[in-house]
C-alpha cells in the first residue's frame, strides 16, 4: 500500500489524504478512570456531544468489555446493557461499538448488546492469543455487526507475531485489526512498524487501526504515525479519559489530523466544547502522566492495574509504583487485576521479614 | 486383583497426562486410546506406553468386540455431546473432562460420593476444580450471595479445544461455581499468560460474604479445604492467608474474602507450571478409582 506524502500546506488544499475514522472510546476506556460509575444521564449527554460533534463511532461498555462488572475489575455503577440502550437512544448519526474480552464476556453478552443496538463489536485478546476470539467473531458476524480485532499490549511482541496474530483474526471475520498500545510503551518506531506488519500480512482483506495510552505521552504521535503508516481507525478519548495517564484526547487527534490535512469527519471546535465542557465537570480525577502512569508506560504494564495498584497500595501500605514495578516484571496481561493484591502482599510480606534483598529479586 | 478397563478418548495434553496418572492406579487397566488423526504424537505416545492405539475414533471404539468398562473423555464439549448418548447405549460409564456438563458435575473434595451411579459424570473445569473446592469451604460456614473466580494459565497449557470454545469454560464454571460451590451467582473468568518462563497456574477466588460473620471459621474452613485437595493436588497451595475487606457500598453492602492459590503441577506430561492440567487430571483419575473399585467390587 501506498502511503500519501504530506506537506505543511496540505491544509490549504483540498482533502487529497485518505480519511481516519476516529473511534471514541470515553465512555468504555474512560471507565477505568472513572473506577466504572458512569451514570445513564451522563452516558447521554457525552454521546449526544460526541455525535453532533461527529464522531462516527462510539464505544460504550465497562472498561474490561462486556460482563466486566465484578470483584477483580470493579463493579457498574449501571448495567452495560443499559447504557448501550440508552447510547444507542441518543445517537443520530453515530453508531455504538462495545468492547468484549474472550474468557470474560461471552457471545451471549454479545447478543444482548446487539439486542439493544450496538452495531460495532470490538473483540479483544492479548496480542499473542488472538485464536480465543474466533467464535466471538463468527457471532458478531452472524449478527451482521461490523467487526474490530483487538490485539492487547502490543510492545510485548514482535511486528511479526502481531502480523501472524492479526491474520488470526481476519480469517476469524475481523473488518479491521488494531495495534493496541494498552501499556501506552510504545515509542517512537513501535506502533508504526506493528501497523505496517499487519498490512504487510492482511493487504486490503480488512483495515488496521491504532490505539493509543499517554503514559510516555506518544499517544497522538504515535497515531500519526500509525495513520501514515496506513492505518484508518484511530482510537481517542475526550479528555483522554482512559486508564493509566489516559488515551489519545480525541480532541487533540481531531485538531492535529486536521492541521495535518487528514479528513477525520469531527468537527474541532464541537470535540473541544465536548471535553471541556461535558466530560471535564462529570470527572473527579482527570488522567495525568504521574509517577505510577509513567511506570507503567516505562514498565509496560497495562493501564488499567492503575487504580488497582493505588487502591491495593493504600490496604497494604505499599507505594503503587513498586507494585507496578513488579507487575511489569512479572509479565502480568490485561484481566489479572488480583495479582495486583498478590503482588502487594508479597511486598507488604517482604517488607515486615525486613528482607531488603527479596524486595528485588523476583 | 482384578481392574476396571478404560479407554481415554482424546490423545491431546489432558488425554496424555491423565494416561500417565491413570497407569499409575491399582484400580484401573487403560488399554486404548483413541484420537482421529494416524500423525497424532499423542497416539505415538500413548503407544510407547504400551496402550493400543486407533486414530478412527469413537466409532472404531465401539465396535470393538471387547468394550472397556469407563470411558474417559478429554475431546471438546462438541465431541462429548455427540459421543454421550453412544457410551451410556453401549453401557459405558463416562469420565468426561471436556465443559459439556451432559452428567451432574464432580469436584472430589465436595461431592465425590454423590454420583457413583451417575452413567456420565462431569469434571467442570480445570479452573473449576481449582476454586470450587474454596467456594464449598466459604458457603459451609456463611451464606455465599456472589462467587467469582479468576483463572490464570500459562498460554502453553491451553489447547487448541479450550481455545476454540472459551465461552464453555466461563459458562460451566459459572454455573458449577453455584451448584457445587453453594453459591447464589457464580462468575468465571480466564487468563491466558504467554509469558517466559512459563507462569504456574494461579487462581483467585473471591466470596462475598455477610457484614457481620465469623472470619476466624472461613479461614479455618479454608485451611481445611485447601489440605483435601492437597491430598490428590500436592503442589495446590494457598499463597497467603485468606484476605478479608469489609463491607462496602459497591458490594451490595456485603464484605469480602479473597483466596490466592497456586497450582503448581506434577509435571506427568507437561511441565510443573501446568497446574491447571494437573488439577483437573488429578480429579478425573480419583474419580475414575472410585467408579472403578464400585464396579470391581460389585463383578466380584
Amino acid at each position: 500500500m501506498s502511503t500519501p506524502t504530506m506537506t505543511s500546506d496540505a491544509v490549504a488544499q483540498e482533502p487529497v489524504l485518505e480519511k481516519v475514522r476516529i473511534t471514541d472510546s470515553t465512555l468504555r476506556d474512560g471507565s477505568h478512570a472513572m473506577a466504572h460509575r458512569f451514570t445513564e444521564a451522563q452516558v447521554r449527554s457525552v454521546v449526544n456531544a460526541l455525535d453532533q460533534a461527529g464522531v462516527e463511532i462510539i464505544e460504550v461498555t465497562h472498561g474490561d468489555g462486556l460482563g466486566g462488572s465484578s470483584f477483580n475489575y470493579g463493579f457498574s455503577a449501571v448495567d452495560d446493557i443499559q447504557l448501550v440502550a440508552a447510547a444507542v437512544d441518543e445517537a443520530r448519526q453515530a453508531r455504538i461499538a462495545v468492547l468484549m474480552l474472550p474468557g470474560l464476556g461471552t457471545v451471549k453478552n454479545l447478543k444482548q448488546a446487539h439486542e439493544a443496538g450496538a452495531q460495532v463489536a470490538r473483540i479483544a485478546t492479548h496480542c499473542t492469543e488472538a485464536d480465543v476470539s474466533r467464535q466471538h467473531f463468527k457471532a458478531a458476524r452472524e449478527l451482521g455487526m461490523e467487526t474490530v480485532g483487538f490485539l492487547m499490549l502490543s510492545h510485548r511482541a514482535t511486528p511479526s507475531k502481531i502480523a501472524e496474530q492479526a491474520r488470526i483474526m481476519v480469517d476469524a471475520g475481523a473488518q479491521c485489526v488494531y495495534v493496541v498500545d494498552s501499556a501506552g510503551a510504545m515509542v517512537l518506531g513501535d506502533a508504526q512498524l506493528r501497523v505496517q506488519a499487519v498490512i504487510d500480512e492482511i493487504g486490503k482483506e480488512a483495515q488496521v487501526g491504532f490505539h493509543g495510552h499517554q503514559n510516555l505521552s506518544m499517544g497522538v504521535a504515535n497515531s500519526v504515525l500509525a495513520y501514515q503508516a496506513g492505518a484508518r481507525q484511530i482510537d481517542g478519548a475526550l479528555l483522554a479519559l482512559g486508564a493509566g495517564a489516559g488515551n489519545s484526547p480525541t480532541e487533540v487527534l481531531a485538531a492535529t489530523f486536521e492541521r495535518l490535512g487528514v479528513p477525520t469527519g469531527v468537527d474541532v471546535q464541537a470535540a473541544l466544547a465536548a471535553a471541556e465542557e461535558i466530560v471535564k465537570p462529570m470527572v473527579s480525577r482527570i488522567p495525568h502522566m504521574d509517577r505510577s502512569s509513567i511506570v507503567q508506560g516505562y514498565a509496560g504494564v497495562y493501564s488499567s492495574f492503575l487504580l488497582h495498584a493505588e487502591r491495593a497500595g493504600a490496604r497494604y501500605g505499599v507505594p503503587p509504583h513498586e507494585i507496578l514495578q513488579r507487575v511489569g516484571e512479572a509479565g502480568y496481561v490485561g484481566g489479572q487485576e488480583d495479582m495486583i493484591i498478590d503482588i502487594a502482599l508479597q511486598i507488604a510480606q517482604e517488607r515486615d521479614l525486613g528482607d531488603v534483598q527479596a524486595a528485588g529479586v523476583r | 486383583m482384578t481392574k476396571a478397563t478404560a479407554a481415554i478418548v482424546g490423545p491431546g495434553n489432558i488425554g496424555t497426562d491423565l494416561l500417565a496418572k491413570l497407569q499409575r492406579s491399582e484400580n484401573i487397566d487403560v488399554r486404548w486410546m483413541i484420537g482421529v488423526d494416524p500423525s497424532s504424537d499423542g497416539l505415538a505416545r500413548a503407544r510407547a506406553r504400551g496402550v493400543e492405539t486407533s486414530h478412527e475414533g469413537v466409532d472404531w471404539l465401539l465396535a470393538q468386540d471387547e468394550l472397556p468398562d469407563l470411558v474417559f473423555e478429554a475431546t471438546s464439549a462438541y465431541a462429548h455431546r455427540d459421543s454421550a448418548p453412544r457410551y451410556a447405549e453401549a453401557g459405558i460409564q463416562a469420565v468426561d473432562l471436556t465443559p459439556a456438563a451432559i452428567g451432574p458435575f464432580v469436584c472430589p473434595p465436595v461431592n465425590l460420593d454423590v454420583n457413583l451411579s451417575a452413567p456420565n459424570v462431569n469434571m467442570i473445569t480445570c479452573g473449576g476444580q481449582a476454586t470450587i473446592p474454596i467456594v464449598a469451604a466459604v458457603s459451609s460456614i456463611v451464606p455465599v450471595e456472589y462467587a467469582e473466580i479468576v483463572a490464570s494459565i500459562s498460554s502453553r497449557s491451553a489447547g487448541p479445544g479450550t481455545r476454540a470454545n472459551i465461552d464453555e469454560f466461563t459458562e460451566t464454571t459459572s454455573y458449577a461455581i453455584e451448584v457445587v460451590g453453594g453459591a447464589q451467582r457464580g462468575k468465571a473468568i480466564i487468563i491466558l499468560n504467554p509469558v517466559e518462563p512459563p507462569m504456574i497456574m494461579r487462581d483467585t477466588v473471591f466470596c462475598s460474604i455477610p457484614a457481620e460473620c465469623d472470619r476466624d471459621a472461613i479461614s479455618e474452613a479454608i485451611h481445611a479445604m485447601v489440605a483435601k485437595v492437597q491430598e490428590y493436588v500436592p503442589g495446590y497451595t494457598l499463597r497467603a492467608d485468606p484476605q478479608f475487606d469489609d463491607p462496602r457500598e459497591i458490594w451490595n453492602g456485603h464484605a469480602r474474602v479473597a483466596v490466592f492459590l497456586e497450582v503448581l503441577g506434577k509435571g506427568d506430561y507437561l511441565p510443573v507450571y501446568a497446574g491447571n492440567l494437573d488439577i483437573i487430571t488429578a480429579a478425573a483419575a480419583r474419580v475414575g478409582d472410585m467408579l472403578a473399585l464400585a464396579k470391581v467390587g460389585a463383578n466380584a
